[in-house]
């Protein structure tokens, strides 16, 4: 009895420096943020005079009546819908792929892989050069240049600058989420790969032998059993979706009209180029919420299971 | 266990020297700590070349150059503020002049005046009395201007205008026809480069002057000319007119990017502040010869103002190392020590002239002679939340062309951050 107190005792000495830096620096300045997104702390001077007026909600509803946040709002859903979407298509293919063990698989097992390596800032400002669409029809530049030496004028666009709308999603989305997607289909490739390694070859085989053709073995097979590994990769891949600031800043800041605007973009103009740290931190605060929605249902979800 | 006892020893000593290193820093009275984001071709060179008159003047004291890059002085100024609110200042720090230092530092009770020591250093009628009246706050004087911008001014390729016939406009109506004639000739006419917003916002605000006039564009922010002002909304027109010949890929630009197809004699025009001139200048041009300039159509006789200027916060760890560094500054010395290299011109009126380019002569002729009027994106003239307020409606009004709703969305700008 002494000594499971004793080895308690001992793993709460060594756990606190951890809580206690989590309680500071996560749930603290969740609730500070959470207190200013309550103030009306717009100003530079409201901010140094550190003045507690309460405006309730003011600044959600105010947010949430602005037109820039409300683009926000829609760019980040078809943004996370198609990024998570070309993820898990683009790596499931590669993964099946790899699986079969084809000549040089290594390497470009590897190869899909390193994009994950670099940072959203590398990949933003490279894709920014190759996306940068150059002056139609006469002085195309970047990928457009490409096509122009290829013959395939028709798949030239303005690209990220570009202001088209289709149902509340903008085009020029398209071109971040080829870079996105282009980073991180090598993460869902690994996942999978590494839940198909395990996978027991004979289950494969006898579902052959039943007479199952190699599309009823991936969707009745395959898929069902990798279900929890496609569900972790959809809350990483879409946790990510929401903190793509880096990639949006570095690749086409918000755009002509926010066409490539996102709320994390929107929250750092908000807060640090025009002292409005009370809708800043909203902001903030709707991000979290957001993630919550995502994360949470996960968690309960793996609670129930344990 | 020999082995760990030395260990543990040996980073016991390191941690000590690191103690007696540290303090023997703070023991160091003879320093100064300037802040500021010079750090890009020009003006890393100038900061240098006025470190060294400092020094030369003041053997004794070691300056620290502390400095964070990033254009405009976007990081720097979130650095900085960081830092003020933390309460722990530089001895002095960049800032523009106007808005940017008054309200949120000075209004906010972080600055010194130094009207005194303007006076005791008998420079302050040397200076063009409108450039301090902008940093001047109920009477006292808060920062030393040390170079001064021009937004409202447009560059031209000669070569491009000639070859198309077309003449420098010098009213809003020839800018236009100008812009028809190399729009049909097939160049771009008006090269913009806006990925950042504010080079729109710039083209904007020099509209506003043209307009409005010096005097009430002066007028809406001392609250004499209403946000409502027709002439507001006429701007707006005026720029969805010239809108239309600007490249189509010009939100995937910066400016540098829009005045380099100047350069290469794909654009005509460049509305851009005078910076540009000096990027022209690293591309190999010569002022005058293959470049030209004009004050933006409409707004001549009006020079709207870009000033990095230098303070005194208050609680600095060395004021009196401090006013050396403003002393050396607001000298004659100082000023033309550090503009031509810059490629800005002094805030005093009595530089020489003889060391500065045709542009930057033309350009102190109009700066002693114009009426002054401060710029909005570059900080002097409202607070920092209307300029981003501002940039985002004529970024969404470049795209919609809705001229009532980009007008009804300055007037709420103003009300909510000027008024």
């Amino acid at each position: 009895m002494k000594r499971k107190h004793k080895e308690s005792l001992t793993s709460l000495a060594i756990l606190s420096p951890s809580i206690i830096t989590l309680a500071v620096f996560v749930y603290g300045f969740i609730s500070r943020s959470v207190q200013i997104s309550l103030l009306d702390w717009d100003t530079f001077s409201s901010f140094m005079r550190k003045a507690k007026d309460y405006v309730g909600l003011e600044n959600y509803a105010g947010l949430f009546r602005e037109a820039r946040f409300q683009t926000d709002l829609w760019n980040t859903l078809y943004f996370t819908l198609f990024f998570i979407l070309g993820c898990l298509a683009i790596g499931i293919l590669l993964s099946l792929i790899l699986n079969n063990k084809p000549k040089g698989g290594y390497f470009f097992q590897n190869l899909y892989l390193f994009p994950m390596a670099i940072s959203f800032v590398v990949t933003g400002t490279v894709w920014r050069w190759i996306f940068a669409p150059g002056r139609l029809p006469d002085n195309p530049r970047g990928i457009n240049l490409l096509f122009e030496q290829l013959g395939l004028d028709v798949f030239q666009w303005g690209w990220f600058t570009s202001t088209g709308n289709f149902l509340g999603f903008n085009i020029a989305l398209v071109a971040v989420i080829i870079a996105a997607v282009w980073q991180y289909s090598g993460y869902t490739m690994a996942m999978w790969l590494a839940g198909l390694r395990g996978i027991d070859q004979q289950l494969i085989e006898a579902a052959r032998i039943d007479g199952a053709s190699k599309w009823q073995v991936f969707t009745k097979i395959l898929f069902p059993i990798q279900k929890p590994i496609t569900l972790s990769a959809i809350i990483v891949l879409a946790h990510v979706s929401l903190k793509a600031f880096a990639l949006i800043y570095a690749m086409t800041g918000s755009g002509p009209n926010n066409v490539t605007d996102i709320p994390a973009v929107y929250m750092f103009e908000a807060t640090f180029r025009s002292n409005r740290y009370s809708t800043g931190s909203a902001i903030a605060i709707v991000l979290l919420m957001m993630v919550g929605l995502l994360i949470i249902p996960y968690l309960v979800n793996s609670f129930k299971e344990e | 266990m020999l082995l760990k006892k030395s260990a543990v020893l040996s980073v016991l000593v390191m941690v000590a020297l690191l103690f007696v290193f540290s303090f023997s820093a703070l023991a160091q009275e003879g320093e100064v700590e300037i802040f500021s984001w010079w750090t890009g071709g020009g003006e890393e060179e100038g900061l240098n070349a006025l470190i060294e008159l400092f020094n030369e003047q003041y053997p004794d004291v070691e300056v620290i150059n502390a400095t964070v890059a990033g254009g405009a002085g976007s990081n720097a100024k979130a650095v900085l503020k960081t830092r003020m609110v933390g309460g722990n200042p530089p001895d002095s720090f960049q800032v523009h002049g106007g808005a940017e230092l008054v309200d949120t530092y000075v209004e906010t009770g972080m600055m010194e005046p130094i009207t005194g020591l303007l006076e005791e250093w008998g420079v302050k009628d040397k200076f063009n009395q409108q450039i301090l009246e902008m940093s001047s706050y109920e009477g006292e004087y808060y920062s030393i201007p040390v170079n001064v911008h021009r937004s409202n001014i447009m560059f031209y390729n000669n070569q491009v205008l000639s070859e198309n016939n077309v003449e420098p406009p010098t009213d809003l109506a020839s800018f236009k026809e100008a812009l028809a004639k190399l729009d049909e000739a097939g160049v771009v006419p008006l090269a913009l480069g806006d990925t950042n917003k504010w080079p729109a916002g710039q083209i904007f605000e020099t509209l506003l002057v043209a307009t409005l006039g010096p005097d009430g564009y002066n007028g809406l922010w001392d609250g004499s000319t209403a946000p409502d002002d027709p002439a507001v909304r006429e701007a707006l027109v005026h720029f969805k007119d010239i809108m239309q010949y600007v490249n189509e890929d010009h939100s995937a630009l910066t400016w540098q990017d829009a005045t380099q197809l100047v350069n290469e004699g794909e654009a005509g025009f460049n509305i851009m502040g005078d910076w540009a001139e000096g990027y022209l200048k690293t591309l190999g041009w010569t002022p005058g010869e293959e470049f030209g300039w004009t004050p933006v159509p409409g707004s001549e006789g009006t020079f709207i103002v870009v000033t990095d200027t230098f303070g005194l916060p208050k609680g600095a760890p060395h004021p009196e190392n401090a006013k050396k560094w403003l002393k050396i500054i607001s000298s004659k010395a100082g000023q033309d020590t550090f503009n031509p290299i810059k490629g800005s011109i002094p805030a005093r009126l009595d530089a020489d002239k003889s060391k500065y380019d045709p542009y930057l002569t033309s350009a102190m002729e109009d700066f002693a002679s114009d009426t002054l009027a401060p710029s909005i994106v570059h900080g002097s003239a409202a607070p920092e939340g209307f300029i981003t307020a501002m940039n985002d409606t004529i970024n969404s009004f470049i795209t919609t062309g809705d001229v009532d709703q980009a007008f009804k969305s300055f007037q709420q700008n103003y009300e909510e951050y000027v008024q």
